[in-house]
């Protein structure tokens, strides 16, 4: 949570230069051969890793990443450095690097982007960690529908074998690195790294609980560091430019470059390459067009579905790992999803509680019941069949839900569920209003509904209800 | 959740006993080169089952003993992971797959429209497909491309962008395929 500085920040966010930013992770990202080795190596491609391997010892490189103050794009926004310095300096197992492109966080794609356009960028900062933490093998993990991404990393690491960028002599230094892609095949739970791992020693995605941390005991039970696509490809720039420039762009605690995905109902949605803490309305009127067919701004999911959402006239907010925190929110994945004026927050609500519910691996009771539940309950309300005690009962699963159980899905669902609910109570109640005459027809009109066409348990209930009245 | 037909899990190994399945030459050498990338072969089981995707166009019983042989792993087990996960092709899909993606971003901007649009087009349900064994349609979680919604992957590709018109010329260009 932000700490101390949030009596701070609620008075005015320090607004954030972005008109003259230029794009670092994306700025290729347009050209035709982009994705190729040639065009990579042609603009400067490789020489932040020759450089690391050549002139810095790894824990150097540990440390300028600790200095970049790098927090991690994935979602949880942990700090790269430290994450890499848990790694036991001298465990006699093998230890692994592991990226993890399973961009899975509904409202996200900006992985992808890097992924198709810019393969080589990533495996750059695959190289530069692997050497830092004396890994000498690497997987990365991407989710099964990503064809396109697969198959343009598997062309930019057949190209880096044959150019001795990979393999047993990574750029003349006599150090060893493989990297195997490893597709996934439809499951948001192995964008969670312990579930990932899982996976990837051929199992159900099942998380695993923490401690151990990967770090310790993570894949095949070794020392595995485990990191999203954009936080490696940034960590290829901090080698290239300095932990100082990294450190100068955006909010000093969690600064950089980042890339937000915008979508939902905005003119222009697309992945914007913005400095850390851009106002979030900056990022929506002027970046993404605003909101599309001249509606009024309803309200933002900031960071992906797991963030809490902001009404509209919470928006005046910074897109960084703080100023979101003091907002009870987060910067997540950067998946912002826009919703105008006519969005019925009972149905977005549900299709997101429908899509934790489907997406539980199953193993820890309150989450895959909690999620369920949740989905069954809301889907209640959403058809007109509410009860107005209901409201009351998600708030409570979804508080019971939480901190229980071995990965976070059941939180990011909770999430959701508590701020559409504490935000937008009005709506859902109304909708439990509304549909309640449906259910006194039923129960109390009497001969709409005939005893002898209800089964006996139900009409000891029917008899119960009309008893009480 | 995964495990719902628990008979199925019994059955499904069995079920295509009767072929026996083989990887190709290639397909070989490529279980062959996984083998090395990993450090056991219950690793290498999702890129194998990836395999006899692409080999047999699906994976059905026969599959399954198959890759179970080869990772010297019980088709029990290797039926278990097969169905934790969503995006294989199983048996009885057609030879186009329509993931219809169905979560927020994409329900935002009219992917339900599209959904309904293509059901009563091809005339089948989510999970079906039609007679003639050449669309199936799936409605998925969040493909990743909410950027260009409404998205729709056809196999291996995603249409995005979506539009009905669009969709309606898709669906055309497929049916002559």
């Amino acid at each position: 949570m932000a700490g101390n500085d949030s009596g701070k920040k609620d008075e005015a966010p320090p607004r954030i230069e972005y008109e003259n930013f230029e794009p670092v992770l994306t700025k290729y990202v347009d050209e035709p051969e982009s994705h190729t080795l040639e065009f990579y190596r042609g603009h400067g491609g490789y020489e932040a890793a020759k450089k690391a391997l050549t002139e810095h010892e790894p824990d150097e490189i540990i440390d300028i990443v600790k200095a970049s103050n790098l927090r991690g794009r994935g979602g949880a926004g942990f700090p790269c450095g430290l994450k890499w310095s848990f790694v036991p300096k001298n465990s006699p197992k093998p230890k692994y690097v592991v990226v993890n492109a399973d961009e899975s966080e509904p409202g996200t794609f900006k992985d992808r982007v890097l992924l198709e356009h810019d393969p080589h960028q990533l495996i750059e900062g695959v190289i530069i960690s692997a050497y830092a933490l004396g890994a000498h093998v690497s997987y990365c993990y991407i989710r099964g529908e990503f064809v396109e991404g697969y198959r343009r990393m598997e062309a930019a690491i057949a190209e880096c074998y044959e150019a001795g960028i990979l393999g047993d002599d990574v750029l003349g230094t006599g150090f060893r690195l493989d990297l195997t892609m490893h597709r996934g095949a439809g499951a948001y739970i192995c964008g969670e790294e312990t579930g990932l791992l899982s996976s990837l020693e051929g199992k159900r995605g099942n998380p695993k609980i923490k401690p151990p941390f990967p770090a310790v005991e993570g894949l095949f039970g070794c020392p595995t560091v485990v990191n999203n696509v954009e936080t490696l490809a940034c960590v290829t720039h901090i080698l290239d430019r300095g932990a100082d420039w990294f450190h100068s762009i955006g909010p000093e605690k969690g600064p950089g470059p980042k890339l937000l995905c915008v979508s939902g109902h905005v003119e222009k949605p697309g992945v914007y390459e913005v400095p850390c803490g851009i106002n979030l309305l900056d990022l929506i009127n002027d970046l993404a067009g605003g909101v599309w067919k001249g509606r009024k701004l309803k309200a933002v999911i900031p960071g992906g579905s797991s963030a809490k959402i902001l009404a509209a006239n919470e928006c005046d907010v910074g897109m960084d790992f703080d100023s979101l925190a003091a907002k009870g929110t987060m910067l997540g994945s950067g998946g912002v999803i826009v919703m105008d004026e006519t969005t019925d927050m009972v149905d977005a609500l549900h299709n997101l509680l429908r899509f934790y519910a489907h997406e539980s691996c199953g193993q820890c009771t309150p989450c895959r019941e909690g999620t369920g539940w949740l989905a069954k309950i809301c889907g209640r309300i959403l058809h007109g069949k509410g009860r107005p005690q209901d409201l009351d009962e998600m708030l409570d699963l979804a508080d019971r839900m939480c901190g229980r159980t071995i990965c976070v899905l059941a939180d990011a669902a909770a999430f959701p569920c508590t701020s559409f609910i504490t935000k937008f109570r009005d709506e859902f109640e109304a909708r439990i209003a509304a549909g309640k005459g449906h259910e006194r027809q039923v129960f109390e009109g009497g001969p709409t509904v005939q005893p002898g066409a209800l089964s006996a348990h139900n009409q000891e209930r029917l008899a119960e209800f009309q008893g009480g009245h | 959740m995964s495990g719902t037909n628990g008979s199925a899990t019994n059955e499904a190994p069995e079920r295509g006993s009767g072929t026996r399945r083989e990887f190709s030459e290639t397909g070989t050498k490529r279980v062959q080169w996984l083998l090395t990338r990993y450090p056991n072969r219950q690793a290498a089981l999702l890129p194998v089952l990836r395999l006899a995707e692409e080999e047999f166009e699906n994976i059905d019983g026969a599959a399954v003993q198959l890759v179970a042989r080869t990772l010297d792993l019980s088709p029990g087990y290797v039926w278990g992971v097969l169905t934790f996960y969503t995006h294989y092709r199983r048996e009885g899909d057609g030879t186009y797959c329509l993931h219809v993606c169905s979560t927020l971003s994409c329900a935002l901007r009219g992917c339900r429209d599209l959904q309904r649009h293509l059901e009563k087009k091809l005339g089948v349900g989510p999970d079906e497909t039609t007679k003639d064994g050449k669309f199936t349609i799936k409605k998925v979680e969040c493909l990743g491309s909410c950027g260009t919604a409404p998205v729709v992957q056809v196999n291996d590709d995603y249409h995005e962008d979506l539009t009905i018109e669009k969709l309606d010329a898709l669906l055309d260009g497929l049916k002559q395929a």
